[in-house]
């Protein structure tokens, strides 16, 4: 029998009961696209939280008072964490790998101008905050390198704050009032749209001594470290708890690099990996299992048929090679139809979100499918050997 | 040249044995027409089926045109029943989803034959069989005596030794059945050894010889005519 031969002659098998094919071939294409849908949006959702995580610069460190790894519960809560202080980010600041710190405080507060009042959040923080987050200044400049304890009444705003309480009117100069304390408007900022939900735009930046007196606090929310492009995250990270152990005398505080961060995402992103490749595994499960049935009736059906082929020449072997084949334009259609499904739905994903970039690579493609060939071949053996195991004489008295 | 020697065929039904052929001795000399008859559960069917290499005899030999094919492995048999025998049946046995034309060319596409080929080989053998233009119907598109028509064009597009043939007018009408034995005898004088299983007495009186088993065994002898 000639390839192509055996392939038209299988594939007229399959399309002559359509509506029956086109069923079981349903199984597979979920099954298919389900997992070709996850493998592109899992590599688009990987580069899209890598995007969200680094726009801020990489090769950051953050500290945070207390020690949650140890109690569960946050270190503000006990009373014998010693908390962070800007002494603290100024000692930091002369391990030699770090290039600069933030010392950081946040809450929220009115902010108000003219006639105009909105709710905000401000953010305290050192005139590095710029270079280390890599903001952009789009007027004026960022906060001076004023000392901690004597920093001047300087705001920053972003871009949404600015246009909310000045418009189209000139904002450089003007005096702003933030929690009953005046501020003189120094700069403002780049749009930086949103990350994870907090809108970045909607935020003010003012000294971090400031931040501390409005919002009534003697210690700092968080320390950012900035270290060399060359140094390793994790020494760094050890050097800054040996100093910050010996100044505090026990761990009370929580030390993250950003590898880390992005390390705990990517454990999310494979949980979910997984369940979604389970999900399209459980579905290939179902379409094989949909194969094996539509191929045992198949065979039943056709038993005349085997009986005819024996009876003209056509081995055993060949016979299981028939209906193994057909097994497999079954499972093959699905698989296309799975990989249609996948990439559509994936198009259509990366149409609805544009900043999840979804994209299907071609090895994954021709793994998929592959796949959906190994499916259909195994659920095509029992049905093919008991065909091939007919004898023909019985095999034609069926009919 | 067909020959069996003391063919013996047992089948366990149950607990029982059966003997469905006791000692067969038969000699059929290429262009023979050659009718098997007798009573259901005689052994006919299973002679068939051990001439058509279908079964094997639990004892006994059997020649077709000088080679021993009782000994032959399966695939060297399946290779005698591509290109040595055709098998006309009862209830004709067409793939239903494959039109006239790709029924009868099946056996070419299971031999490997190329297509341009197989094209005018088909096409011949369909005018040849007044089926000229119905080459593009499916078998439910044909009536009985198409059907078996298209049978017997695929029984034969390999030029076969040795047509078998099982009631092979027992499904259809009186003329249609006449016209399908007329088409059968037109390939015996053509040099195709014509056996054919029937127990309609007319269609055995129509060879020229007849086997009649009973129980298993030969009764008939050569070139009598045993047909009441």
């Amino acid at each position: 029998m000639l390839p192509f031969d055996f392939f038209r002659y299988t594939l007229k098998s399959v399309t002559a009961q359509r509506l029956r094919s086109l069923l079981t071939a349903t199984g597979i294409a979920i099954g298919i696209g389900a997992v070709v849908l996850l493998t592109s949006l899992g590599e688009g959702l990987q580069q899209f939280v890598l995007a969200e995580f680094t726009q801020f610069g990489t090769n950051l460190i953050s500290v945070n008072p207390g020690k949650v790894t140890t109690h569960g519960i946050s270190g503000a809560l006990i009373s014998n964490v010693r908390p962070l202080t800007i002494e603290d980010a100024r000692i930091l600041k002369n391990i030699p790998q770090i290039i600069d710190t933030v010392s950081v405080v946040q809450g929220n507060a009115a902010i108000e101008s003219g006639g105009r009042q909105r709710r905000t959040t401000i953010y305290g923080v050192d005139a590095s905050a710029a270079r280390v987050w890599r903001f952009e200044v789009a007027a004026g400049r960022f906060l001076p390198d004023d000392p901690p304890r004597a920093a001047r009444s300087f705001v920053v705003l972003g871009s949404k704050v600015r246009r909310e309480l000045f418009g189209s009117s000139q904002a450089l100069g003007a005096r702003v009032r933030i929690g009953g304390e005046l501020f003189r408007v120094l700069g403002t900022m780049e749009s930086k749209g949103q990350m994870l939900g907090f809108d970045l735009d909607d935020s003010v930046y003012i000294p971090t001594g400031k931040a501390m007196a409005l919002f009534n606090r003697d210690s700092l929310m968080e320390i950012n470290l900035l270290h060399s492009a060359g140094s390793s995250s994790t020494t760094v990270a050890e050097q800054v708890k040996k100093v910050l152990v010996a100044r505090h005398g026990s761990e009370d505080f929580s030390i993250t690099t950003q590898e880390k961060m992005l390390e705990v995402l990517g454990g999310v992103l494979d949980t979910l990996t997984f369940a979604v490749g389970a999900i399209g595994g459980i579905s290939l499960l179902v379409g094989g299992v949909g194969i094996l049935t539509i191929m045992s009736i198949a065979v039943n059906e056709r038993t005349g048929e085997i009986g005819l082929l024996r009876a003209m020449g056509v081995e055993r072997n060949q016979i299981l090679a028939l209906f193994l084949g057909e097994a497999v334009v079954l499972a093959a259609i699905g698989g296309l139809a799975g990989l249609g499904l996948g990439v559509g739905g994936s198009w259509l994903c990366s149409l609805l979100i544009p900043a999840l970039p979804a994209h299907t690579s071609w090895s994954y493609a021709a793994a998929a499918e592959l796949l959906a060939v190994v499916v259909g071949l195994l659920a095509g053996v029992l049905p093919a050997r008991r065909a091939a195991a007919l004898h023909p004489v019985e095999a034609l008295r069926a009919e | 040249m067909i020959q069996l020697r003391h063919i013996e065929r047992v089948f366990m039904v149950g607990e029982e044995e059966v003997h469905a052929l006791r000692d067969v001795s038969i000699t059929a000399e290429a262009g023979e027409y050659i009718a098997i008859m007798g009573p259901s559960g005689s052994g006919k069917s299973s002679l068939l089926n051990i001439l058509g290499l279908l079964d094997r005899p639990d004892s006994g030999a059997y020649e077709l045109d000088g080679t021993l094919v009782s000994n032959l492995d399966e695939k060297q048999q399946a290779a005698i029943r591509m290109h040595k025998i055709g098998f006309v049946f009862q209830f004709f046995h067409l793939v239903p989803r494959l039109s006239a034309f790709d029924n009868v060319a099946l056996p070419l596409v299971l031999s490997g034959v190329k297509p341009d080929e197989r094209q005018t080989r088909v096409s011949t053998a369909l005018a040849a069989f007044g089926l000229g233009n119905r080459a593009r119907h499916r078998p439910d598109q044909l009536s009985g005596g198409q059907r078996q028509r298209v049978a017997i064009a695929r029984a034969t597009i390999m030029q076969p030794s040795v047509i078998l043939a099982d009631e092979p007018t027992g499904n259809l009408d009186r003329s249609s059945g006449i016209e399908v034995a007329e088409i059968l005898e037109e390939l015996n004088h053509q040099g195709m050894t014509l056996i054919m299983v029937t127990h309609d007495p007319d269609m055995g009186k129509r060879s020229r010889r007849q086997i009649l088993m009973v129980d298993g065994r030969v009764e008939g002898g050569k070139g009598e005519d045993r047909s009441p």
